[in-house]
């Protein structure tokens, strides 16, 4: 017997996961636009013009996908982080824009790029808290929320805030050290530096802090014999980091990316394995939650011939614009 | 703040309002994505530098209203389970894996290849890029099926059972899919959004021939518009027909209150013209009305029986007040859009020229907004005429929202209106800027550079553009 909510919570991780990288690092170039002056500018947004609203779309199918698999989950939790997810969609909205708008007005481009640093940093902000909130977990009774309206705001979520905008903004550096040359790229050389450091000491404190949140995690990370399992992650992390670090050093253009990823990947781990088998931790396992299987054999149909054939032409759509970005090239 | 307003009232509020300045873009999206394929196409077959050049003005456009589309789409996408969880508990089975398939089928397919079309063309040459577009443009139109099956089933649902939690659980999926009004709600949105680019399209197309200036691009839309003026308006009112008659056997309340009858009328209703409907008095005053005309059209009989608002219980009825008037707006727009067409064809094939006639640019200029209002017109009907209920009589809306307090909808009501009139504000002042802004004529170049478009095919031409496509 096939396990469809299973399979599904496995489908659901993946894109979230696939949001979480991919638009991580255009978020990231958002959150460090700051510190590029000019054309470097230009550059920056235009090495991400491409594939940003495709990479959002992942975030998309993670909410529809959530609606479709695991209504429950979908009618609780998106009701428990009320205020920070709608200030996440209000940001979505001022740096999407931007991509555009900023090109079609001289007097007033100084005032998109703010919405577009504004914008993805609140963000990213708020997709870490929104994070933190559900690890702590949420109150849920008779299949709606029942918890407080500021439940979400903890020192705790405050903390994986920080560390989701510091990691994005460690994707979007390590992509514009692939991506660009000159002086942007020694810029984005130096934060990448930096925020991997912040990264690091953030992934720390998070996982530090997890067990205690909750006996089940302090159980899962700390017992044997799950803690040999889990003791594996820790250590991968550390390897990662110093890849990362080397091939920094080493001037390599697309190694510290995928480093990157591949710090992501782990901390992505490390959460499924405090998780499972709840999908809303200490509220909701992922087989109480599933919707009938009907739909879930339904949309599975689908799923498991479109997601492939969206992988593959959206690797070819990053094809097409592979390579260093042409300072002159793009549209506007 | 928010302290005495009803939490259901302000949700429903902040619903409507995102999902109508939502509609706008994708209403005019999915026809422009259509437009500009076509225009890429002839440019490909016919090897006529003008076509590029309509399609590089409008693609700038596009962009524009694309990524409104795209941004605004994410808030629908979460409002569902933030403002009306019961709703998305209970209904969640059935629409969610549909709007799933909106996203798989469509919404990666449009974003996948939008940057190659913005960004690629002289990446990946004419043909892939053409391909491209059309992969656009194929995507806005698989997106509208997929969403409005979803809305169709929950205006005629069918093809489902409730379990014991009252969750809806899919048994045929091809029954939810193809719900009573699926057909007629896709093909009347789908020719809604045509005719809203058309007119668009011809009102840009006007604005610059009333000015003398866009030359062969400002005729070759203007009359490109007026072709669709002419063909779909005429198709539209009788797919809208349609679309009506079948409202009248599924959903006989709404269309008691489109049409102002309280009372039912067992042997012939009047066609009620206008007149100020009062659900409280349960009468329209100052009926002016055509009697027996309301039957004919409704039962293609003068006595055929037409069922008053009276005849359903009061709770159960939509607001007369405002569904009478949107659907007017609607059906009057609907007519104006048949006349223009209608007018474009005589100056085609009549006295004078469909390029010289000033009112018929004047008139088609003033008509630039009016698919987008008809739009509206038509959704506020068809939303507000199924009212009280989210799944048509087994869902109402007071069951459907989150258990969210005043004050927190309130607040976010706000900040969405104060940023949505901010941005989408700017946006469309970018667009109309965009469209002030009179085409490039591929033919005065001509004279100016000789050697650069002599003998234009669509591999120099995409040298051309890519040469002069650098201005911001």
């Amino acid at each position: 017997m096939v396990d469809l909510a299973l399979i599904w919570a496995g489908l659901i991780a993946f894109s979230v996961f696939a949001y979480v990288v991919l638009d991580g690092f255009d978020l990231g170039i958002g959150i460090l636009f700051p510190l590029f002056k000019g054309r470097d500018r230009d550059v920056a947004m235009n090495s991400i013009a491409p594939v940003w609203d495709g990479n959002e779309t992942w975030l998309v199918l993670g909410g529809g996908g959530l609606m479709a698999v695991f209504p429950v989950v979908y009618a609780t939790v998106l009701p428990a982080l009320y205020a920070p997810l709608i200030a996440m969609l209000l940001a979505l909205i001022f740096r999407g824009v931007a991509f555009e708008f900023r090109w079609r007005t001289k007097r007033g481009r100084s005032w998109w790029d703010a919405g577009f640093f504004g914008g993805s940093l609140i963000a990213s902000f708020m997709q870490g808290i929104a994070l933190g909130a559900l690890v702590q977990g949420i109150v849920i009774e008779d299949r709606a929320y029942a918890g407080g309206w500021w439940d979400w705001l903890t020192p705790f979520s405050l903390l994986t805030g920080v560390a989701l905008a510091t990691g994005y903004a460690l994707l979007g550096s390590t992509w514009l050290v692939m991506k660009t040359t000159g002086n942007l790229r020694d810029i984005a050389q130096k934060v990448a530096r930096l925020s991997a450091l912040g990264m690091l000491t953030l992934i720390g404190a998070v996982s530090l802090w997890t067990p205690f949140l909750n006996p089940i995690y302090l159980e899962r990370w700390f017992k044997w014999p799950t803690m040999l399992f889990s003791g594996i992650v820790p250590v991968l992390v550390l390897a990662c980091f110093w890849w990362l670090w080397r091939s920094l050093s080493a001037q390599r253009d697309t190694a510290p990316f995928l480093a990157a990823l591949g710090l992501f990947a782990l901390s992505f781990t490390g959460l499924g394995i405090s998780f499972f088998p709840y999908i809303v931790p200490g509220a909701l396992t992922i087989q109480e939650a599933a919707a009938p299987p009907e739909s879930l054999g339904f949309l599975l149909a689908g799923a498991v011939v479109l997601v492939p054939i969206i992988l593959i032409y959206t690797a070819y759509a990053y094809w097409v614009f592979r390579g260093k970005v042409d300072p002159e090239e793009g549209y506007h | 703040m928010f302290e005495g307003f009803d939490a259901l009232m302000l949700a429903r509020a902040q619903f409507a309002f995102t999902v109508s300045f939502h509609i706008i873009f994708p209403a005019f999206s999915i026809g422009l994505a259509s437009y500009l394929a076509v225009l890429e196409g002839l440019w490909l077959i016919r090897r006529d530098p003008v076509y590029m050049a309509i399609f590089d003005y409008w693609k700038k456009v596009f962009a524009l209203s694309f990524g409104m589309g795209v941004v605004s789409g994410i808030v629908m996408s979460y409002q569902f389970g933030t403002n009306w969880a019961e709703f998305s508990d209970k209904a969640g089975p059935v629409i969610g894996p549909l709007m799933g398939y909106e996203v798989l089928t469509a919404f990666f397919l449009e974003a996948g290849f939008l940057g190659v079309m913005l960004f690629g063309l002289n990446r990946v040459g004419p043909k892939l890029h053409f391909t491209a577009t059309v992969m656009v443009a194929v995507g806005t139109l698989i997106s509208a099926t997929w969403i409005l099956a979803v809305n169709s089933w929950m205006q005629t649902p069918q093809g489902h059972v409730i379990n014991e939690v009252g969750q809806f659980i899919p048994q045929d999926w091809w029954a939810i899919i193809f719900s009573p009004s699926f057909p007629y709600r896709l093909v009347h949105m789908v020719l809604a959004a045509y005719l809203t680019t058309a007119f668009v399209v011809g009102a840009v197309g006007a604005f610059h021939l009333l000015r003398k200036r866009g030359g062969r691009p400002a005729r070759i839309m203007f009359s490109m518009a007026m072709w669709m003026a002419a063909i779909v308006a005429p198709i539209q009112i009788f797919a809208g027909d349609l679309h009506g008659l079948n409202t009248f056997e599924h959903q006989p309340a709404k269309v008691a209150a489109m049409e102002g009858h309280y009372e039912t009328h067992e042997d012939g209703a009047p066609l009620i013209l206008f007149g100020l409907p009062d659900d409280e008095a349960e009468e329209t005053r100052f009926a002016l009305e055509i009697p027996k005309l309301g039957s004919l059209i409704l039962t293609h009989h003068l006595d055929g029986e037409v069922k008053g608002l009276k005849a359903f219980p009061k709770e159960d009825r939509p607001p007369a007040e405002i569904v009478f008037w949107s659907f007017r707006i609607m059906v009057g727009l609907g007519f104006l859009m048949l006349f223009i067409g209608a007018w474009s064809l005589f100056r085609r094939f009549g006295p004078g020229d469909l390029y010289s006639d000033k009112w018929l640019h004047r008139a088609a200029v003033l008509m630039g907004p009016s698919g987008f209002i008809a739009v509206l017109a038509g959704w506020v009907t068809t939303e507000v005429g199924r009212q009280p209920f989210t799944v048509y009589g087994l869902m109402r809306t007071a069951e459907s929202a989150s258990p969210i307090e005043a004050p927190a909808v309130g607040a976010s009501l706000l900040a969405f209106v104060i940023v949505y009139f901010l941005v989408f504000g700017a946006g469309v002042f970018y667009m109309l800027r965009l469209m002030r802004k009179p085409p490039d004529t591929p033919d005065t170049e001509e004279d100016k550079v000789p050697t650069r478009a002599a003998g234009l095919t669509p591999a120099q031409a995409v040298e051309a553009t890519s040469a002069g496509g650098n201005h911001g």
